[in-house]
Parts: C-alpha cells; structure tokens; sequence
C-alpha cells in the first residue's frame, strides 16, 4: 500500500479507541480482493489446474504452510498489537477452523496449526473481518515488524515505535521492489534505550530516539540474525532524521537486493552480506545509494507522520493520585499477588497506570499457547481493564498495557482464575519454545516437552527467584525459532542418526547487551536435557556473587566451569 | 527435512507417507493403493517394490489426492511398521504433546 495514498485516506483523528491502527475503506476492499483471489487459487488447487509446485509460492504468500501434521497458517499481529475485538476474532478462528488454541510466535504473531486447506479461505474472510491477514508472514519479503511490548506505554520509552512500525508495514506492504528479496527480511524497532526488540539481531534493527531538538530520528542497525549462521547487526548510523526514515530504509534494501546472494538459501540473508562486504563497504554501498535517490519522492512528509501518530493517541488516562498507594496496601497484603507485581508488570509512562504481563508460561504448559476461552476471557479483560488494547510480547506472553493500579489486584485475580497468572516473567520457567517436531516439518527435535520438563523442574517459585533473571530459549532446529542463540541458556534440537539430541549454548542476550551463546559441549539426548540444565543453573548458583545475575556470572567466569560440570567423567 | 532413503540394493523395510491435499492429515500408502490414516495400516515395501510405491505416490500427487510422497523407513512389529526416525514417529502418533484446554 503506498504511504501518501494511505495518507490521504487516513482520518486525522482516530475516530474510535486510541492505540490501535484502523484500516480504511481501502485497506478492507485490498483484504478482501485478496482472500478472494486466495479462495480462487485453492480451488483451482484442488480442482487440479494448479499444482503444488505452483500452488505452494500462492499459499505461502497468504501465511498457509503445510506442516508435519497439517496446514498451518500464520496470521499477522503487526507489531504485537491487537484489539479485544480482533482477539476475539482469533478467539473464533481457533474454535472454528482449528483445535480451539491458537500459538504466539517470537515473530509477535499467531499460528493455527490444523488448519485444512479446503477451509483456509474462510479462515482468512474471518481474519479480515477484524482486519487482520496473514500477509507477508511467508516468503521472501519484508516480514511483519516487532516492536516493543510496552510500546505507547512504557515509562522509559523516548519515542513511540508503533508510529514507525505502521509506516514500515504501509510501505513495505506489497512494495513491488521488495517482494522478492534474496531472502526473507525482518525488522524491528524500539523507542526505549533499554531494548526489548531485539534489534541487534534483526536484519534491521532500529532504535527510535530524539534529536537535541527534541526531533525524532533514528539509530539503524543492519546484518544482525540468528539461525544458521548468528550473527550480532553493524551500526549503520548513530542518526537517522526522521523525514530520511524511508529513503533510508529504500537504501539499505536496494543494497541487499541487488546484491544479496540468490544462488545458495544459507548464504542469502543480509548478514551473510553484510560481513562478506565488511561493515565499512557495506556502509560506503547504502550511503552512495541513499545519496543517488530522489529525495523528495521519499521523504516522509510531518503531515503523514502526524496522520498515524494520531491513531496511537494515548487513550483517555485518568488522574489517579490515590490509585498508586492503594496498589501499595494490596501488595503489602497479599504475597503471591506481590509475587506477581513484582515480576510481572512494567512502569506506566501515565501515574497511576501499570502494564501487566499475562505469562502464557503456566508450570508444565506449552510456552505461547492460548486456548480459544483465554483469549476470549482475556479480551474482556482488556474491555474492562486496559482500554481494549492487549499486546502479543516476542517471548511469548501477552500485555495488558494500560491498566489502572487500583484495579490491578482485580485483573491479577481474574487471571489467577484463568490459569494465567503464573508469575514468572523473566525466569528460569519463561521458556521460548517453538514449535519443534512436534508440529513443525523443518524441526529436528522437539523443543516443547522440553520447555515442559525444563518448566516442571523449576516450578517452586522461591527456587526460580533465587535463580533470577534467566532467558532460557529452546528452538527445535537450526532456523532458531526460538531464538536459542541468545537465551543465557539456549537449547538447539539437532537430529542424530534419526534420534532427537539438544546443543546447548550459554551466554546469549537479546538485549541491550546482545551476545550469541557459546556451545558448552557435546550435544545431550533427550532425556539428558532437563539434568543438564540443572546442572548449568547448580554451577552457576555455586559460583555467583552477591547480586551477579547468571549473564553476568558467565561472562566474569567464561565456560569452564559450566563444562566441567556438564562433561567430567564421573 | 525428511532423509533420503536409498531403495536399490537395500533390503531394509519402508513406508510410503504423504499429507493429504485437501487437509494436510498425515497418510499413509495401504494395500490396493488407498491412503491410510493409522501407520498400522500402511504397506511395507523393500528394493524395487519401494521405488514402484513411490511411482504410484507420485501418481497420487499428480491426482491431487496427496502431497509430498516419500519412503520412511520402518521395522516391523506386531502392531504393524514402527518408523525408524523420531520425525516419521511423530508423524505417525500426532504431536507428543497435549494442548491447553479450550
């Protein structure tokens, strides 16, 4: 969709909830052209005057792969923000085409994994309907654009992101350059310095900040990924003026396009580019380009920018000048709901407001699963507690943003109810996991009842706050999914002679102070995994200092201890 | 990504499995030709007879019945062909895992 088209469609204020981008007239008729040319594509598929080979490229472009065990269909969460209206429509989605659950992604999207292909085209009208789609979820082109969960809401944000994750979804949608790239390419960004996007392993990271003037520019990071070949993204530019944002952006992807290998499928990412060129001719490249492009075609004009900053106005906050010290009395109250305060929540930017986190990370489940009655239930959350606004996290949880501190103690009650207030964000048991073998045709192993055992041995809650901050991240094959490259503790299922082994990596951070883990030693068989990583933890518990994170104590005692531990012979 | 599985010159036992065109449902090649839900189900075939199997699965691409044929592996027990690698296993007995209650 182009953006000045867009633009001039836009209403200038949001005509119903703040927070969430709404789709004009135009975007509606474009949805649904699109599942109707889909529904004309299966047809003829099952007609058979397409074949797969022909058929395949068609589904993939509409989210619709096929799995182990059946189709699976990724739906776009476009930076990880929903409405209650549109959950709910996942909600029916799921009861209705699928097995009554949907699974949150590391990619802040969702997959139904038993979908049949004769029904796709109906899931994807009701997907519509709420409009939602599964665009660009597939395929090699700009895929849906993460940001941060506590985006429009966090108390150190500098510059909303969602503005600009909006603006790279409108020009990246269908964009004809762009739809076929050497491979696919994936873009985050964040407007707090303390990232939790993950833009150093992007192939576009960047990180949204303010000019001395207060103007809003950019900080981009390029070449960063994990999957085969991990690597940590090049800072392009310490500054990036907002009306260059999209010229910028045009720059860096002309650059790959034109010269990103098409010839091997391991070697064709950004990265493998990018540290192929080296940083400085990489950089040298996307500036002469930047510099030979028409300005003025590109310039992201203030007017647009305004247009769809309206749309992510602050909802209508209250003054709350009580509510801060009655969530006081109700944690001082109450330990388990102070548990939970404590982990799961982050400072709102408006007094008197708190983002809560709902752990989809309950002791022994599966790690981003919701089944159709919690989405619905935590819809109606949303309604009544946070502004209709629910946001999808790339660890796999979900957020209510906006929730008044007085009535917290209410939604952390109404979760408990729901098996979804388990309070453990950011500990041992807050597992990644995708989907592994036991639904994905790419895994080499199973990652979920992995994370479930990982989940089971950890469960005391007391152990788990000992412990402390802890990622621990599982993917089911090399593509890491799970991101298991930058988990403190990573977990990679690799495929020995037919049986599942696990990779272990230690040391890896997503953050601020992003690092891919080391392989600790030879790989471990299934069964072995969950006395591994206790092991793991017992060394680090023995040789941290006072207050020293496990990060933080592998990086001051290096592997060897780790190693001993894990591979002396008894 | 499935093995390949030599069929010349190898007597080990192998399975045909595809997923249906129409839902993805995981099948397996039976007697006579028809495609299977339950592996207990499925025909065993070794050498050359493996390599006619797999021309008649392909057959079955081409009519828009499956996707994807190809041989798997298997011992035989007495319940029938046991896939040898955990994804056949998988693919066999559905996700090892339960789901959340909906």
């Amino acid at each position: 969709m182009d953006i000045a088209e867009s633009a001039i469609a836009l209403p200038v204020a949001a005509t119903t909830r703040a927070g969430i981008y709404h789709y004009d007239e135009y975007d509606r008729e474009f949805l649904r052209e699109r599942v109707a040319e889909f529904r004309d594509q299966v047809e003829r598929r099952l007609a058979g005057a397409l074949s797969e080979d022909e058929f395949k490229p068609l589904r993939l472009m509409n989210g619709l792969y096929l799995q182990l065990h059946a189709y699976m269909l990724r739906c776009a969460i476009p930076y990880g923000v929903l409405s209650s209206e549109q959950l709910r429509q996942l909600a029916h989605i799921a009861r209705t085409y699928d097995r009554g659950f949907g699974h949150f992604t590391t990619r802040q999207n969702l997959q139904f994994n038993w979908i049949k292909l004769e029904e796709a085209p109906d899931a994807l009208a009701a997907l519509a309907e709420a409009d939602l789609h599964a665009l660009q979820t597939s395929g090699n082109c700009i895929r849906n654009v993460t940001t941060d969960e506590f985006a429009g809401a966090a108390a150190d944000e500098v510059v909303d992101p969602r503005v600009y994750a909006e603006i790279l979804r409108q020009w990246s949608t269908l964009h004809p350059e762009f739809s076929y790239l050497p491979r696919k390419f994936k873009i985050a960004i964040t407007g707090a310095q303390n990232d939790r996007a993950a833009i150093q392993v992007h192939d576009i990271g960047l990180l949204a900040k303010r000019g001395p003037n207060g103007e809003a520019g950019f900080e981009v990071w390029a070449g960063g990924g994990l999957g085969r070949v991990p690597i940590i993204g090049t800072k392009l530019r310490a500054w990036l003026p907002e009306p260059e944002f999209l010229s910028y952006m045009e720059a860096v992807l002309r650059v790959y396009n034109a010269l990103g290998g098409r010839e091997n499928i391991h070697k064709a990412r950004i990265k493998i580019l990018l540290r192929d060129l080296g940083a400085a001719r990489f950089t040298e490249l996307v500036e002469r380009e930047f510099a030979t492009l028409p300005r003025e075609k590109f310039r992201l004009d203030p007017a647009v920018v305004a247009a769809i900053r309206a749309h992510f106005a602050p909802p209508a906050f209250l003054a709350l000048p009580e509510a801060a010290e009655v969530l006081a009395r109700q944690v001082a109250a109450d330990t388990a709901f102070a548990d939970w305060v404590a982990h799961n929540t982050h400072p709102h930017r408006q007094p008197g407001y708190i983002s809560a986190v709902i752990s989809l990370k309950p002791i022994g489940g599966i790690p981003g699963d919701a089944s159709a009655a919690q989405m619905d239930a935590v819809a109606e959350l949303a309604d009544r507690y946070s502004f209709d606004e629910i946001r999808v996290t790339h660890v796999q949880n979900l957020v209510l943003p906006h929730v008044r501190q007085d009535e917290l103690f209410a939604v952390w009650r109404a979760l408990d109810a729901l098996g979804l207030a388990t309070a453990n964000i950011g500990t041992v048991t807050d597992i990644i996991a995708c989907p592994g073998l036991d639904y994905c045709a790419l895994a080499n192993a199973r990652a979920i009842p992995v994370a479930q055992l990982l989940s089971e041995r950890f469960a005391d809650l007391r152990r788990q706050y000992d412990i402390g901050p802890l990622t621990l991240n599982i993917s089911g094959c090399i593509n890491a999914c799970g991101h298991h490259h930058v988990g403190a503790i990573g977990i990679l299922g690799v495929d020995k002679k037919g049986e599942e082994f696990y990779q272990i990596t230690l040391g890896g951070s997503a953050g601020n102070d992003a690092a891919i883990g080391e392989i600790v030693g030879p790989a471990v068989p299934y069964d072995a995994v969950v006395d591994a990583v206790e092991t793991i933890v017992h060394t680090y518990l023995a040789h941290r200092q006072a207050g020293e994170a496990f990060l933080a104590a592998y990086r001051r005692l290096g592997v060897a201890p780790f190693k001993e531990a894990l591979y002396a012979i008894a | 990504m499935q093995a390949k599985v030599k069929t010349k010159g190898t007597a080990q036992p192998v399975v045909v499995t595809a997923n249906r065109l129409r839902d993805g449902r995981v099948v397996w090649l039976a007697a006579g030709g028809r495609w299977a839900e339950p592996v207990a189900e499925a025909a065993v075939f070794a050498g050359e007879a493996a390599e006619a199997a797999l021309a008649e699965a392909a057959e079955a691409e081409r009519r828009q019945i499956v996707v994807g044929p190809y041989l798997a592996e298997v011992r035989v027990g007495a319940g029938g062909p046991v896939p040898l690698r955990a994804r056949e296993r998988f693919r066999a007995d559905g996700p090892s895992v339960g789901i959340v209650a909906a």
